[in-house]
């Protein structure tokens, strides 16, 4: 997959570069894309689809480039003034009708081929039919992370979306309908399908069926104010047992461990709850994320930092540490209140 | 700069002298109080150079955060401010103002004028535009208004509501935003209603409409074109401040109010917008190939016909702009269409700029060289458009770098290219005096292989996902080494416009005397000493063809004979 | 120039007047602007989530709309009456177009009051206030500015300094303010038919 997807952007830099080969040296040289997320390396219809239309669109575009450019390119050498030359002017050519219709017929002809190819895809991607086994997730986008509601379900979770793979003998799409609760974002994973906004009093709908498992990662592709650059988004997509264990899991309360029971209780009594929800307790906050299966996720604050006891700490001591200008406020806890805190948000896994 | 006539001989007192503080202030006051074009024009193109350097710093600013991972070097919120204040400094300040410049001093000049039509509107015009940029840049002071110091908008050039509503964005960054755009918004107005009368008033005898150089013709249509572009922007913008000043809910998405409707409002002012701005950079190229090429322009009708096509066509593509919004898939068809339906007169013109090249006998100045730098970068740049309008794509490069680096292709690639090479051409028209060619050398082969390195790069960062106006990238993206050639590329651009700057700084003083025509062009500019006197033409000019001085200089073979 | 060769054929040499020009500019952008206000006006009809609503509050304003439409022939034929020279006659229709004019704000202002006191719309209270007050606004803001144009002429007319040979200027302005009225269909079709 990665070969392709390195394959394919050497490719792409032919037609594009040969005006200026200073800029391939770059590609060979793009650090080993471990997780990068080409569109050029895609893992699901949608995106393959795109990734195929696109190479036409290359081909053409390429060939007139290298046809337009190699004439200008020839006159600009041919046509040079020279030492030789005497002062008298060139031959005046005002104009010529039928190559004028001509350079005007050939071009309207290339523009219908692009337009019929690129809209058999529009219509393959959007209106694609949703069948009955495909999997319902509704995404909200906040400033600045994801909510993920499975609402037939019954789970919330935040800037993970777990989804099972997708086969053509087993198809499992999943189809996105998309919310924002504040301003405009943008969904895009570049391997799983091309973008779609999230608008707020303005509901879109999306799909992928990932074909391989792993992990894919994207991010928040619409300004969407200081942390736009930090609303990560992982996409994890599990084998279908992975995936029932995971609905599994993530159904359960929240733990209930009596040993980290002062860390639970200074969570209900800050502002915590005004924010966030942790199943089977007092806290049934919206406006952060749900923090009922914390432990379950790799990463905290849509990315910005792994999931680790020590990041933890640091962001509730000062979000800003991660995500200057995060929208959950420096809670001016002492430093013992805090690990009692992280012992307890540890053990919600 | 003197508007005296030719200086009689032996009245020229050559000792230098020191300037009394009367003297200087007098000097300032004539140059507040003109309503003379040419003035108005220098006054509009280095207006816009001196934005030019701001909004370049601020690029540079942005290139040294991104220039790697997790860089300190702006803060979130600043480095926000950067981006928007670049894009809206470059498009607005710019770009209209060196190019309106542009279209103030030569238009009159061109068509045998010898003024525009309305000259005190012409001075209003520019002062409103002026003031429009001093108020968005006044911004960094007082964007907090009373609640303490320094924002400026944050919103990106687009401004998508509802992030500009009071709730996501408090403070008075963006209201400066909006009412500096108004204030800049009326002053080209006045200068595009200014030209159209100009143009269709005031033409010399003999200068009928097909005889008008292409210059004239493609500042005709922009100006066209910029009243229903500009007056959807302001309408746009006066709703929200309605929005946000008396409560209402045009944007509103709570109270029922669309996020989309500003989407369609801002692309319907914001697509043909960049036409705007192209439309004179074509111009520009079509008064500098032929030249250079010693050619007639190929098909001169096609190029006025195309012009026009381009201008209506591009009045129906905005919503390309908006393929990942979620309109219907027949909405994103027709805007496929419309939009791939404006590379075909676009077409022509480069057809025809190829047939004019070829055959002739091409000088390479400095002017030309920034000519054909601009026809291989903007066959680039379109060709690249082309591969945005084909939605599905568009929903992997929307909002990505591809999508920078497309349009830097246009407005960089094409646009600033063409301004430089305007300067290079008219600058001894308008002071007498030359600008060097070595310094325009280096200046034209740092700006391009920085050109490059910058924004060839731009498009494969966008090909592996990275999206635009982010302050900052995760490391393991496979983007870093990438980002890293882009950022030096902009330092390189940044050196060669040093050079530039330089170079019309110290031309000014030391610059070869230019004489009256010292490219040996063929339009009625090149006909009036250098600078041109205050009134332009001792008598009024009879052309007979589109190339009167072509005409004058080739008595046995004049161009009215083949002209249709 | 007169090194240029004497043309061939001498053509008469006509070009259009720049002031005509300019104001027929200046209409193509303001009617950009109202395009804009127009389709947000149709887009929110019946989008506001609380009422009023224009059915409950909007009466028809005819006789407003008689006073500004006759208004553009009473103008019209002050135009005829300085063109051929009758000042005391473009005086009196001038004068009559302003009245006209007056009339309409008057009735403007007349109708907001009753919306505002009255029925509690205002340009916060939901879509429908905003977008009304806003086209409604934004033509009587045109129509303000119209009738202080209207009265400097009248002014300068009473005291002498408007003459015949000014008949172009004058019907150069008067352009503006047919183009007031012909918005004024627009909006009134939009707002009181359509949108009602
Ligand atoms: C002067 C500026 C300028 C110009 C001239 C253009 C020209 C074009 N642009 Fe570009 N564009 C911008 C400035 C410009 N653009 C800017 C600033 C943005 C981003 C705004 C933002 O989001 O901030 C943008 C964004 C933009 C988008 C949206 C991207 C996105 O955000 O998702 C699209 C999508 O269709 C697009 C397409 C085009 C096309 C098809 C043309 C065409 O006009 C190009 C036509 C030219 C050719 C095609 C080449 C020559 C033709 C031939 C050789 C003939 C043969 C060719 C064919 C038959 C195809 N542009
Ligand atoms: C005419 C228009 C124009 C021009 C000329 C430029 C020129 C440049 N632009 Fe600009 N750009 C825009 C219009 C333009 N841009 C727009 C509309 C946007 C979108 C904004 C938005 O999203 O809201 C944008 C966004 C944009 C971004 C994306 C930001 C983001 O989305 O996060 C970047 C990133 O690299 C960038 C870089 C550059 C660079 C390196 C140049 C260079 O070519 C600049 C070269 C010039 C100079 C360097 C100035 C001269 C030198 C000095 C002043 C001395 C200082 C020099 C040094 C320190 C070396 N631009
Ligand atoms: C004003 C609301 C608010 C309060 C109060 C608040 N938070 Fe948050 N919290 C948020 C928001 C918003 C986010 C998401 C920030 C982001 O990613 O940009 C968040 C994120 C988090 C995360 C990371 C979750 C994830 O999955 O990424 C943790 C852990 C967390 N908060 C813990 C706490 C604790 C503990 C407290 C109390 C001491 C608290 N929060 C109080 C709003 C709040
Ligand atoms: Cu959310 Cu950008
Ligand atoms: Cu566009």
């Amino acid at each position: 997959m990665r070969e392709h997807g390195a394959r394919a952007i050497r490719l792409v830099s032919l037609p594009l570069l040969c005006f200026a080969a200073v800029s391939a040296a770059p590609i060979a040289w793009a650090d080993g894309p471990q997780s990068s997320p080409s569109i050029f390396a895609p893992a699901s219809t949608p995106a393959s689809s795109i990734q195929d239309l696109s190479w036409f669109v290359l081909a053409i575009t390429g060939g007139i480039f290298v046809t337009v450019g190699g004439l200008l390119a020839w006159a600009i050498f041919r046509y040079r003034a020279r030492k030789t030359d005497d002062d008298s002017e060139p031959a005046q050519i005002y104009g010529s009708t039928q190559v004028e219709l001509a350079w005007t017929v050939i071009p309207i002809l290339i523009v219908v081929v692009l337009f019929l190819t690129t809209a058999r895809i529009i219509f393959a991607i959007q209106d694609a039919p949703k069948p009955q086994v495909a999997l319902d997730v509704t995404v909200v986008g906040h400033q600045f992370w994801w909510e993920f509601r499975y609402p037939k379900l019954g789970i919330v979770t935040a800037n993970e979306l777990h989804v099972p793979v997708s086969s053509a003998l087993e198809p499992r799409p999943t189809f996105l309908h998309l919310l924002s609760a504040d301003v405009d974002h943008s969904f895009w994973v570049p391997q799983l399908a091309g973008k779609t906004d999230l608008i707020p009093n303005h509901p879109n709908d999306m799909w992928i069926d990932p074909r391989h498992t792993g992990l894919y990662v994207g991010q928040c592709a619409q300004f969407c104010g200081v942390e736009h650059a930090k609303m990560l988004l992982r996409v994890y997509v599990d084998t279908p047992e992975e995936f029932d264990t995971w609905v599994k899991q993530q159904r359960q309360p929240g733990m209930q461990d009596s040993s980290v029971a002062a860390g639970r209780h200074i969570f209900e009594t800050e502002a915590c709850t005004n924010c966030h929800t942790i199943a089977g307790t007092a806290a049934t906050g919206t406006f952060g994320p749900n923090l009922t299966h914390l432990e379950s996720r790799a990463t905290i604050a849509a990315g910005a930092a792994l999931n680790t006891t020590e990041n933890l700490h640091a962001w509730i001591q000062d979000p800003d540490h991660f995500k200057p200008g995060a929208l959950m406020p420096a809670m001016q806890l002492s430093g013992e209140q805090i690990d009692e805190l992280v012992a307890y948000l540890t053990t919600l896994h | 700069m003197a508007d005296q006539t030719l200086p009689i001989a032996g009245s020229l007192d050559v000792t230098p002298q020191r300037l009394s503080r009367a003297q200087v202030l007098e000097w300032l006051h004539g140059w507040v109080v003109t309503v003379d074009h040419k003035r108005l024009g220098i006054l509009y193109v280095v207006y816009g150079i001196i934005f030019l350097l701001v909004a370049g710093a601020e690029a540079m600013a942005i290139r040294i955060q991104l220039a790697w991972p997790g860089m300190h070097f702006l803060s979130p919120e600043l480095y926000n401010e950067m981006f928007t204040m670049h894009g809206t400094t470059m498009v607005f300040l710019v770009g209209m103002t060196i190019l309106f410049g542009f279209a103030n001093y030569l238009v009159p000049l061109m068509i045998g004028a010898r003024d525009m039509a309305f000259p005190r509107l012409n001075a209003f015009s520019f002062w409103m535009t002026a003031f429009g940029g001093l108020l968005i840049y006044y911004s960094f002071i007082g964007g907090f208004g009373l609640y303490g110091m320094g924002a400026a908008p944050d919103v990106g050039w687009w401004a998508y509501a509802p992030l500009t509503a009071r709730a996501f964005s408090p403070g008075h960054a963006t209201d400066y935003w909006a009412l500096a755009l108004i204030v800049a918004g009326f002053g080209t107005l006045g200068t595009a209603i200014n030209i159209i009368a100009t143009a269709l008033s005031m033409r010399c005898r003999g200068m009928s409409l097909l005889r008008m150089p292409l210059f004239v013709w493609l500042m005709l249509v922009t100006s066209a074109l910029t009243l229903i572009t500009i007056t959807p922007l302001t309408a746009a913008q006066i709703m929200l401040l309605i929005d946000r000043y008396l409560g209402g809910h045009f944007f509103d998405t709570q109270a029922g109010g669309s996020a989309v409707v500003w989407m369609h409002f801002f692309w319907i002012f914001g697509h043909p917008e960049v036409y705007v701005l192209v439309m004179p950079a074509f111009g520009i190229a079509n008064e500098i190939i032929p030249v250079f090429s010693r050619k007639a322009i190929f098909g001169y009708p096609a190029m006025v016909a195309a012009s026009v096509g381009i201008a209506f066509v591009s009045m129906g593509v905005w919503a390309h702009h908006m393929f990942t919004v979620g309109m219907t898939s027949v909405g994103n068809a027709f805007f496929v269409l419309s939009t791939m339906l404006v590379g075909i007169p676009t077409g022509i013109k480069i057809f025809n700029w190829v047939a004019t090249i070829w055959g002739g006998k091409i000088r390479f100045a400095t002017p030309m060289l920034f000519c054909l730098g601009f026809l291989f970068q903007f066959l680039i740049a379109g060709l690249t458009g082309i591969m945005l309008s084909v939605a599905p794509w568009n929903w992997q490069l929307h909002n990505s770098y591809f999508v920078i680096a497309h349009f830097h292709y246009v407005l960089v690639g094409a646009i600033v290219f063409n301004i430089f090479a305007g300067i290079y051409y008219w600058y001894p028209k308008v002071t007498g005096r030359m600008l060097s060619e070595t310094l325009g050398k280096w200046h034209f082969w740092l700006f391009l292989i920085g050109f490059h390195i910058t924004f060839d790069t731009m498009h494969f960062v966008g090909f592996l996902g990275m999206p635009r106006s982010i302050y900052t990238y995760e490391p393991d993206r496979g983007w870093n080494h990438l980002n890293f050639i882009i950022s030096i590329g902009g330092m390189i651009q940044g050196i060669a416009v040093l050079i530039f700057a330089w170079n019309l700084v110290q031309s000014y003083f030391r610059g070869r005397k230019a004489g009256n025509d010292p490219w040996d062009a063929w339009t009625l500019e090149w006909s009036t000493p250098s600078p041109p006197p205050a009134y332009n033409f001792a008598t009024d000019p009879v052309v007979h063809s589109r190339r009167p001085l072509w005409d004058l200089k080739h008595p046995e073979d004049p161009d009215w004979k083949y002209e249709a | 120039m007169s090194a240029i060769p004497i043309s061939p054929v001498a053509e008469p040499w006509r070009l259009p007047s720049r002031g005509r020009v300019a104001m027929l500019a200046l209409i193509t952008g303001e009617s950009a602007i109202f395009t804009i206000f127009v389709v947000a006006y149709i887009f929110y009809i019946g989008k506001s989530l609380t009422g009023p609503t224009p059915l409950q509050v909007l009466d028809i304003p005819w006789f407003n709309t008689i006073c500004l439409l006759s208004s553009s022939v009473s103008i019209l034929i002050a135009e005829r009456q300085i063109e051929r020279g009758k000042m005391r006659g473009f005086m009196m229709w001038w004068a009559l177009t302003i009245a006209l004019g007056m009339i309409f704000i008057g009735g403007t202002a007349v109708e907001w009051h009753k919306l505002i006191y009255v029925d509690g719309l205002t340009i916060r209270t939901n879509l429908f206030g905003t977008t009304f007050y806003s086209l409604v606004g934004l033509h009587a803001t045109h129509v303000v500015v119209g009738l202080i144009g209207l009265s400097l002429i009248l002014i300068f007319t009473l005291t002498g300094h408007v003459k015949e040979q000014h008949s172009e200027r004058i019907q150069v302005f008067a352009l503006y303010w047919h183009f007031v009225d012909a918005v004024w269909v627009v909006v009134f079709t939009v707002v009181y038919i359509v949108g009602r």
